[in-house]
């Protein structure tokens, strides 16, 4: 009893003393510890991959958003609601917007309160009014303003920038380039009534239309004399008849060389005024169907294409297309259906090519043209509205109903130019002479209409892969099949890593090696190329052939399973063969240089680095993944079947085509998947060993511009948050997805096949 | 006989060889593309012979006299060669590097083989490397040092030489006090502006806080111009030395020593010397920093980046790596959810990597990167300090592009563990961290050196991300140097795969340049290969062990 009392003592003083609890409780709390501390950093690792696919989801997704506006004043008209509002402008940023009304008065005022800044009167006669205004470009705030007496003012609201004590101050003006002095352009007393204007600081366009069916055309040419500071002004003036005296609107292009008048009658007159004495009626065109009219015709910014609104509130976009004959004929584009009313305004986009229109019934629609999407629809009033403009960026915009109310908003739209259709389908661009596909993300010019069609990106994307599949696949599966059946184990040995070695090594330097050597290379030897292609596979099966009649005492030394070996010099010398043939084929039949044969004979355009480059280049990149996951299938294929199969009296072979093969062929299926995986992913290669046009052609003797680099190009010079920049992204989330998907289907399949095995 | 043919194919036969034929071809594929950037790569640093010759482009036209080294030749067809005065079906044409591109414009020169006559070899063909222009081909005819002029002597050519050491040592001064002294000199004035900036923007600018910055700055601002006075010096010196050459066509010209980088005649080299100045190049290689816009000198920038970059990656993959792959494998519930995640971090493998690039660029460049210069370094601010691709952001994206290889491999290791050590540990009373810490992650340790080293392997070919979170051409100082805090981790970098890609691809002189880029690329080969190898090593070696342990 005593002895046990003792143990149990000794027990407890061990066990349970002080000491020895505190140090379970320590060792404890660090075992929980340290579970709460894995799994938190486990989950956050797993999250942290996660968030790739969520963060590249989060960038895109603002570019398909509508647009958002917020209602931030209402006043009663500043400078008067009793007087006619000619022109409404804002500044560039929207602090200060100007009206102009038909007293001849300017009237600055701040956009968020209607309070007037200062008030300039254009000095008119009592008994003079204006009768029509024009602006010409607005980015160059340029105002021209049709008086009754036939004299047109021209003058320039400004608006200077300081910032005194570090805030900013805007100081609005009126400038007048062209003299302060309104010019005459119509016979006194005949008052314009249509009237648009189009100035630079070298030269001004003014057409007017007065009562009658005749339309001015007068062009002024400044120029500053040498000798002193004088400056000339040459006129040059001509007469437009038209066919009808029902005016509704009148237009000149920017660029001051395009006329388009607009009729009751729902036609449209396009007229060339390049050359300003002899204007040219070029088309005549029923622009709406009977029994409606158009209310509007406004440039979208460039001044390329016009927009039409017509009485059933439809806006439709029209641009002179040029036919094979190099005439140009204006063509109805794209049409917006979504507005019922009739249209009574449309305020263009300074920089984009989008445009916002407003109708009688008080709704408002944002639209871009080249997306062909409507961003936004609203019923933002209950009356009429009659104008609408925007500010220079396109954040803001001043509404005026037919109750003499201004309204100010603010509107927030980044991603007009993003829609399905403009990123995967054809779209007809301005100045093009149909709808196509094009990536052509920028240009030099600031009213550049930019191209976002991943199409071709796209199709180059997987163009490369095509290609590089057709070099890999063949090479890769049979060698795997011979590698995991036929081959000795030692030579296995020696064989499998090498081949996989290749998996890890730089695809920079394949990049590299294929544009700088290949691509020569193969411009070089062309015809070499394809009779390798035939020559080298003749070859092995002649050596095999010949192989059969070597004595036997000398086959037998050589043990089975290391044909691979005996093949390697055969091979090279079949290579050397095909190259050394190469040049006296070339000039037997293609006289010397078959590139340029291929483009004079044949009409096909070769380019040096093209899609074979990339194809043995990317191929080469691809056959160890292909050949490592097949090869293993293959070589885990369970020995009872292929025991079972030779003992039945197939062949090796026979077991091989009918009973290895279609076991292992959902691991094969896979190992293609991922090479295609890794392929489509595939940057440097593309990059270097192409030509990065973005060209849609199959032909193997074209360059491409795939997805990867596209990014990898143009990702670093992009600015952030910009469409371009989201456009990029959502390139690398289709990637993502691409290779997500074909990855999932080749892990599935593994899977699968794994449980396969182990059940058989 | 057909009957024969018949049953050959019948039986397989000629199959089974189509199918070693493809090994074989690939292999031959591999060991030809290892070989070719090898010869090539290694062959530049060779001292070529300097031929000179007469060059008549067609036989009737008048001669011109060449100089240079063969770099290349081919045999092309009459067309591809523009159809050339000299008869034949194929033209054999050689490609030349002449040098002297401030004498004569362009420093390659395809010449017909037919055209050359009266080709020697002469010893006193020199060549000179420059710190512009390129190389220059030609014949010493004097010198003239400090003021003293020496004409063609026997010792003349050693007197050169002694003038180039002389002047490479100064040379070398200058760029030490340039590089280092006033650069971090310069550094140090950054600070002190950021620091004024910084109270300006805390509203704590104090007259004696800013007294006490502006007293710092008199002490640098005393100091470099100490500095810029001895460099002064150093210059008037380097300036006093020039030599005169004249070239082939007997055109003078008058160098500056300052420009000489070194001067040899291979033509007189022996094979010895040949041998010597093979390695002197080839250390140079290794050691030096580019000149010429990349196109010559050394690459040590790129490599040191590269290491650099890859060491941060991997103190950042390896932790993060080896958790995931112990929560996952250790303390997950082993369900539907946990596979879902084993099948996607499999997949994110093979995720394209320009995808992390944009991944990298858009989450820790612009919104992490644009995040902490609001909050830590206002007053750099509008200039960017983390907000712009750099080491960091680098590392952080590569660590994450490779972290699933890290997961895989560490997986792979703790699986292969087998049950009955954890069984004996947990039965000897150790708790389950005990377990984890004591037996199973030391057991695993090579499978995470395997999986690290696999990820470095990976992370030191990997180019497209990097181009987009922080690689740049030419990076004007190291990531590491002496100025506090002597990591700078929001530098740019420059790294061997971009080199490659940049000086490949993107430089002015692509044939120059070519050569450094097979050597270039051959060292990442070579680099990735021995890593690979190890690797494998590594895991073979590991399987055996496990094998034992669970046969015992």
């Amino acid at each position: 009893m005593n002895s046990i009392d003792t143990v149990a003592d000794v027990l407890d003083h061990d066990f349970n003393s002080t000491s020895a609890r505190n140090y379970r409780k320590w060792r404890h709390i660090k075992d929980v510890a340290t579970r709460y501390l894995m799994a938190l950093g486990g989950v956050s690792v797993i999250l942290a991959i996660v968030l790739i696919a969520f963060y590249l989801l989060y960038v895109v997704i603002p570019m398909f958003k509508s647009a958002e506006i917020e209602q931030i004043a209402t006043y009663s008209t500043p400078g008067g609601s009793e007087t006619e509002t000619l022109y409404v402008a804002m500044e560039e940023q929207r602090e200060v917007g100007v009206r102009i009304n038909n007293l001849g008065q300017v009237v600055f005022f701040n956009t968020v309160d209607g309070v007037i800044r200062s008030t300039v009167d254009l000095g008119l006669a009592d008994d003079v009014s204006i009768t029509a205004v024009s602006s010409g470009d607005q980015t160059e705030r340029m105002i021209g303003l049709g008086l009754s007496d036939g004299r047109v003012m021209f003058f320039q609201h400004n608006y200077a920038v300081s910032f005194p004590d570090d805030v900013r101050l805007i100081t609005p003006s009126i400038l007048y380039p062209f003299g302060s002095e309104p010019i005459q352009v119509n016979e006194v007393g005949d008052n314009v009534t249509h009237l648009s204007v189009q100035y630079d600081s070298e030269e001004a366009t003014i057409v007017a239309h007065g009562a009658d069916s005749t339309v001015k055309l007068l062009n002024l040419i400044k120029e500053e004399s040498m000798l002193s500071d004088e400056i000339e002004i040459t006129r040059e003036e001509s007469l437009i008849t038209l066919d009808t005296d029902d005016v509704i609107a009148l237009r000149i292009d920017i660029e001051q060389r395009e006329m388009y008048v607009a009729d009751g009658l729902g036609n449209i007159y396009y007229y060339d005024i390049s050359n300003k004495s002899e204007p040219r009626l070029v088309q005549k065109v029923k622009a709406v169907d009977d029994g409606i009219k158009i209310t509007v015709i406004e440039f979208l910014a460039g001044g390329i294409s016009i927009l039409v609104g017509d009485t059933s509130g439809q806006i439709a976009q029209w641009f002179p297309v040029r036919d094979d004959d190099n005439n140009y004929t204006l063509q109805k584009i794209r049409t917006f259906n979504k507005q019922e009313a009739p249209i009574t305004a449309i305020a263009p986009e300074y920089s984009r090519k989008g445009f916002v229109a407003v109708d009688e019934s008080g709704e408002m629609g944002i639209y871009h043209t080249t997306a062909h999407r409507t961003v936004l629809l609203e019923q933002i009033n209950d009356y009429a509205l009659n104008s609408i403009t925007l500010a220079p960026r396109a954040n803001a915009a001043l509404l005026q109903n037919d109750k003499g109310m201004l309204q100010f908003w603010h509107l927030r739209n980044e991603h007009p130019e993003i829609s399905w259709q403009s990123i995967w389908g054809k779209v007809w661009y301005e100045s093009r002479d149909k709808p196509e596909y094009i990536w052509q993300s920028s240009s030099a010019s600031s009213d550049f209409e930019p191209k976002f069609s991943l199409t071709p990106l796209a199709y180059g994307t997987f163009k490369a892969a095509f290609y590089a599949m057709m070099f890999a696949i063949p090479l890769a599966i049979l060698g795997a099949m011979f590698t995991a059946y036929f081959m000795a184990p030692k030579m296995r040995q020696v064989v499998k890593p090498t081949i996989e070695i290749m998996e890890a090594l730089p695809t920079v330097i394949l990049g590299f090696l294929a544009g700088l050597w290949l691509a020569p290379f193969v411009e070089q030897h062309l015809p070499g190329m394809f009779i390798m292609l035939c020559f080298v596979p003749l070859s092995i099966l002649l050596a095999a052939a010949g192989w059969e009649f070597v004595p036997e005492n000398i086959r037998h030394k050589v043990p089975e399973g290391w044909e691979a070996a005996l093949l390697i010099p055969v091979i090279i010398i079949a290579v050397a063969i095909s190259i050394q043939l190469s040049a006296p084929i070339e000039n037997i039949f293609f006289g010397g240089n078959t590139p340029l044969w291929l483009s004079t004979e044949m009409g096909i355009t070769y380019d040096q680095r093209n899609s074979m480059v990339v194809g043995f280049a990317m191929g080469f990149a691809v056959i160890p993944t292909i050949f490592s996951i097949s090869e293993d299938a293959i070589y885990s294929v369970p020995k009872q079947l292929t025991t079972g199969s030779l003992a039945l009296g197939a062949t090796s072979w026979q077991t091989m085509v009918r009973v290895i093969i279609l076991t292992a062929s959902p691991g094969i299926f896979s190992a293609v998947m991922i090479g295609l995986g890794r392929a489509v992913g595939e940057t440097m290669i593309v990059v270097m060993a192409t030509g990065n046009t973005a060209i849609m052609d199959m032909s193997i003797f074209e360059g491409f511009r795939a997805l990867s680099a596209n990014i990898a190009v143009e990702m670093p010079e992009t600015e952030v948050d910009s469409t371009h920049y989201r456009i990029l992204f959502l390139g690398a989330l289709v990637l993502f997805a691409v290779t997500f998907f074909f990855n999932t289907i080749a892990e599935v399949v593994r899977q699968r096949l794994r449980t396969k095995y182990s059940s058989l | 006989m057909n009957l024969r043919i018949k049953n050959w194919f019948d039986s397989g036969t000629p199959f089974v060889w189509l199918n070693a034929g493809a090994v074989s071809i690939s292999v031959v594929m591999v060991v030809g593309l290892i070989a070719l950037i090898a010869v090539r790569g290694l062959g530049h640093f060779w001292p070529a012979d300097i031929h000179v010759f007469d060059y008549y482009a067609s036989p009737t036209d008048e001669s011109v006299r060449l100089m240079g080294e063969v770099v290349d030749e081919e045999s092309v067809s009459r067309s591809r060669a523009g159809n050339p005065a000299y008869a034949g079906e194929t033209i054999k044409r050689n490609l030349i590097k002449t040098g002297n591109r401030d004498v004569s414009g362009l420093d390659f020169r395809w010449v017909l083989d037919a055209g050359i006559k009266n080709d020697n070899l002469p010893k006193d063909a020199m060549v000179v490397e420059r710190h512009e222009w390129g190389n220059f081909y030609g014949f010493l005819t004097s010198l003239e040092i400090d003021g003293k002029k020496f004409q063609a002597t026997d010792s003349l050519w050693d007197k050169f030489q002694e003038t180039i050491t002389k002047n490479t040592e100064i040379f070398d001064e200058i760029r030490h006090i340039e590089k280092d002294l006033i650069g971090g000199i310069n550094y140090k004035m950054e600070r002190l502006r950021l620091k004024q900036r910084g109270l300006e923007l805390k509203e704590e600018n104090t007259p004696d806080k800013i007294k006490g910055l502006d007293d710092e700055r008199e002490v640098l601002q005393t100091e470099y111009n100490s500095y810029t006075n001895k460099l002064e010096e150093l210059y008037t010196v380097l300036n006093n030395s020039s030599f005169t050459a004249k070239t082939a066509d007997e055109k003078e010209i008058k160098v500056g020593f300052s420009k000489v980088v070194r001067a040899y005649q291979p033509n007189a080299m022996n094979l010895f010397a040949k041998v010597g100045f093979y390695f002197e190049k080839l250390w140079e290689f290794l050691s030096a920093d580019p000149r010429e816009a990349n196109t010559e000198g050394g690459i040590f920038p790129a490599i040191f980046g590269t290491v650099l970059m890859v060491m941060i990656m991997a103190v950042l993959v390896t932790p993060f790596g080896v958790i995931a792959a112990v929560y996952l494998r250790e303390y997950a519930n082993q369900g539907p959810i946990t596979r879902l995640i084993r099948i996607a971090v499999n997949n994110l493998a093979g995720v394209p990597s320009v995808v992390y690039g944009v991944f990298g660029l858009g989450f820790f460049v612009y919104f992490l990167g644009g995040s902490i210069d609001q909050l830590l370094f206002p007053e750099a601010l509008p200039a960017p300090t983390f907000g712009t691709p750099g080491l960091l952001w680098a590392s952080l994206t590569l660590a994450i592009l490779t972290v699933p290889v890290v997961i895989v491999a560490t997986e792979e290791g703790l699986s292969r563990v087998p049950r009955a050590i954890r069984e004996g540990s947990l039965a000897l009373g150790a708790t389950k961290a005990e377990t984890m810490w004591r037996t199973v992650l030391p057991m695993t340790a090579s499978a995470m050196i395997t999986g690290l080293i696999l990820a470095v392997a990976r992370a030191a070919g990997e180019v497209a991300p990097l181009m987009l979170v922080g690689v740049v051409k030419l990076a004007p100082s190291l990531g590491v140097d002496g100025n506090a805090p002597f990591l700078h981790l929001d530098r740019k970098f420059m790294h061997l795969g971009f080199h490659i890609y940049d000086v490949g691809f993107q430089s002015p002189n692509v044939e120059a340049a070519r050569p450094l880029v097979y050597a270039t690329a051959l060292l990442l080969v070579v680099l990735i290969i021995i890593l690979n190898l190890t690797a494998i090593r590594i895991r073979n070696s590991l399987r055996e062990k496990y094998r034992a342990a669970e046969s015992s």
